[in-house]
């Protein structure tokens, strides 16, 4: 890659995670928050630093391991479509997650667990719904399963949240349309400690995507395990996407977006493709948070709202395209 | 012996005759072997099933003289290189960047490409003649280009053996042409090279030995004059045909029309 796009994408990382800490229902300029992140008695120290800052930097690890997500996925099925949302990924880990808070089994540290049965339960549906006559997978069907599994498992977690009197689960509704309103260090915590093996493991595996991409039979034949793979790329994807439904809800397109956008500008080989989707998805969902918190000052809408208006209409062009 | 079948059978569902039924067949180095036979006769299955792919009920395939299921994948591609019927790519890669995917098996995972690996690709592309369309995008190619490239990625795997399924269907003359002679050639330099066709004039014309199979058995097998023999080939594809010969020896069948008598 070169180095001048390089150059524009750090500067863009920069810039996003400064406008994060810089917007919100007070806006500080960014005097203020240099200030803030130097010295710990400055003024703005207490809202730059622990609010805006775990709220940002977990803003930009999910929306990073969202796309990585997306991509690894897109190659896994072969299909530009493919993404955690869509393929019912985050509505089974959003179902584990209410269940592990309505049973009071939650605890966060437990609830990314919960979640993370939910997603990979969905995964092994949505896979053996789509196996058409037994043995082949058709990728435009496992999409469908994928939607048709994601509206189950809503069904599923709209029933919960109206039976259930536990404490959390009221929260649930808002929590669900995704958002990083009540984002602490902690929470910050979990989620890298939960994503951080399988991110390393879909980075590692990168040159195995591209054979992916040809097919099974092809990769088989370049030197693929390509069953092992496959597992290795549902069980990663399944846990990325329970952690980040785990601690900001669930977050859909960022997934389809931005690995679309990164292969249009950049080289699609996955070596460099996932580490870029990562910072770019980064910047994608600070940014998107930035919106969603000023669009309607002082009130914050939910951070889904606005990757889905985003993501919506770009899913209807790419459709269009596979289809041609 | 690089790729040995002994007495496979295989059965994709039960109840059904098998796809293939005790199939005894082998390739050796600087060997070109051609495997005929009508649609469904099992040509495809022999392929997966001398790469592992299928599960055999009956008979072993070894591969250097190891069970194939024994290899591990990455060792497998350093060995036989395989060129599929068909293939679609989903994500625009170059030609180069599609070649340089044949060097997977012999790369760490997070190493970058080094000489070595750029001089098997640059050797690969010219081989097939694809130099010229190394940062070309894959979607812009024909389908001979297209075959071409994957040919290219096969031969950057540096294998021993060279496994190719039906290489120049939907390709014309002089792409046909050029495809075989390329795999003569590499036959000729020491590859192993079985390749799967239905052209049975072209596969007497360039094969050493041809495999004619019919309902999963081995009907014939040996130089192109004694497997293609009238009466044989007239049975096994269901259709009168005469056999002429070539300039160069090679026996051609001319399939005869309704009415038609053979000389």
């Amino acid at each position: 890659m070169s180095l001048p796009r390089l150059g524009i994408l750090g500067g863009a990382v920069a810039a996003s995670l400064l406008l994060g800490l810089s917007a919100g229902a007070v806006p500080l300029p960014f005097s203020e928050v240099w200030a803030g992140l130097l010295h710990a008695d400055a003024e703005a120290a207490a809202i730059v630093r622990d609010l805006r800052a775990p709220r940002v930097i977990l803003a930009f690890l999910v929306g990073g391991s969202l796309g990585v997500c997306g991509a690894a996925l897109q190659a896994m099925i072969r299909n530009p479509l493919a993404e955690p949302y869509l393929l019912g990924l985050s509505s089974g880990a959003g179902l584990g997650a209410v269940i592990a808070i309505a049973t009071n089994a939650g605890g966060a540290w437990a609830v990314p667990v919960a979640a993370f049965i939910g997603a990979l339960s969905a995964v092994a549906l949505v896979y053996r719904l789509s196996l058409v006559s037994g043995r082949r997978l058709d990728p435009h069907v496992l999409l469908l399963s994928g939607v048709v599994v994601g509206a189950f498992a809503g069904a599923l977690m709209s029933a919960i949240m109206v039976l259930s009197d536990a404490p959390g689960v009221r929260n649930a509704f808002l929590w669900l349309l995704g958002g990083f309103g009540a984002v602490s260090w902690r929470a910050l915590a979990v989620f890298a400690a939960y994503a951080s093996l399988p991110l390393a493991l879909l980075l590692f595996h990168a040159r195995s995507l591209d054979l992916m991409a040809l097919g099974d039979e092809p990769a088989h034949h370049l030197g693929v395990e390509v069953d092992r793979l496959r597992r290795l790329v549902y069980l990663s994807t399944a846990l990325l996407t329970a952690a980040s439904v785990a601690t900001c809800g669930i977050i859909g397109f960022v997934g389809l977006v931005v690995p679309h956008a990164v292969r249009t500008v950049f080289r699609p080989l996955h070596r460099s493709l996932l580490p870029l989707v990562f910072l770019v998805g980064g910047c994608f969902l600070v940014l998107a948070d930035v919106v969603s918190r000023t669009a309607v000052r002082p009130l914050e809408l939910p951070v889904g709202v606005i990757t889905a208006l985003i993501g919506v209409p770009l899913f209807a062009v790419l459709l269009r395209r596979t289809l041609a | 012996m690089i790729l040995e079948a002994r007495d496979i059978t295989v059965r994709y569902y039960r109840n059904v005759p098998p796809a293939l039924d005790h199939v005894s067949c082998q390739v050796t180095s600087a060997e070109l072997v051609a495997v005929v036979g009508p649609n469904g006769s099992g040509k495809t299955t022999l392929v997966r099933a001398l790469l592992g792919l299928v599960h055999l009920e009956h008979g072993s395939v070894l591969v250097d003289g190891r069970p194939v299921r024994a290899w591990p994948r990455r060792a497998l591609a350093q060995t036989v290189g395989v060129v599929g019927q068909q293939e679609e790519s989903v994500f625009r890669l170059t030609v180069a960047e599609t070649v340089m995917l044949g060097r997977y098996a012999r790369l760490g995972a997070l190493a970058a490409p080094g000489p070595a690996d750029r001089a098997a690709v640059g050797a690969a592309l010219q081989r097939c003649d694809i130099v010229a369309l190394a940062e070309r995008s894959v979607d812009s190619l024909s389908g001979g280009e297209w075959k071409r490239v994957r040919i290219a990625r096969a031969l950057a795997q540096e294998p021993r053996a060279l496994v190719l399924d039906e290489p120049t269907a939907s390709l014309d003359v002089r792409h046909e042409m050029e495809l075989l002679e390329l795999v003569r050639q590499l036959a000729d330099s020491g590859l192993a090279a079985l390749v799967i066709t239905h052209h049975l004039n072209l596969a007497a014309r360039f094969a050493d030995r041809i495999i004619l199979l019919d309902r999963g058995q081995v009907v014939a097998e040996g130089k192109p004059g004694e497997v293609l023999e009238e009466s044989t080939v007239s049975r096994v594809f269901e259709w009168p045909v005469a056999v002429t010969t070539w300039a160069d020896g090679s026996p051609q069948v001319v399939p005869l029309r309704v009415g038609e008598k053979s000389r």
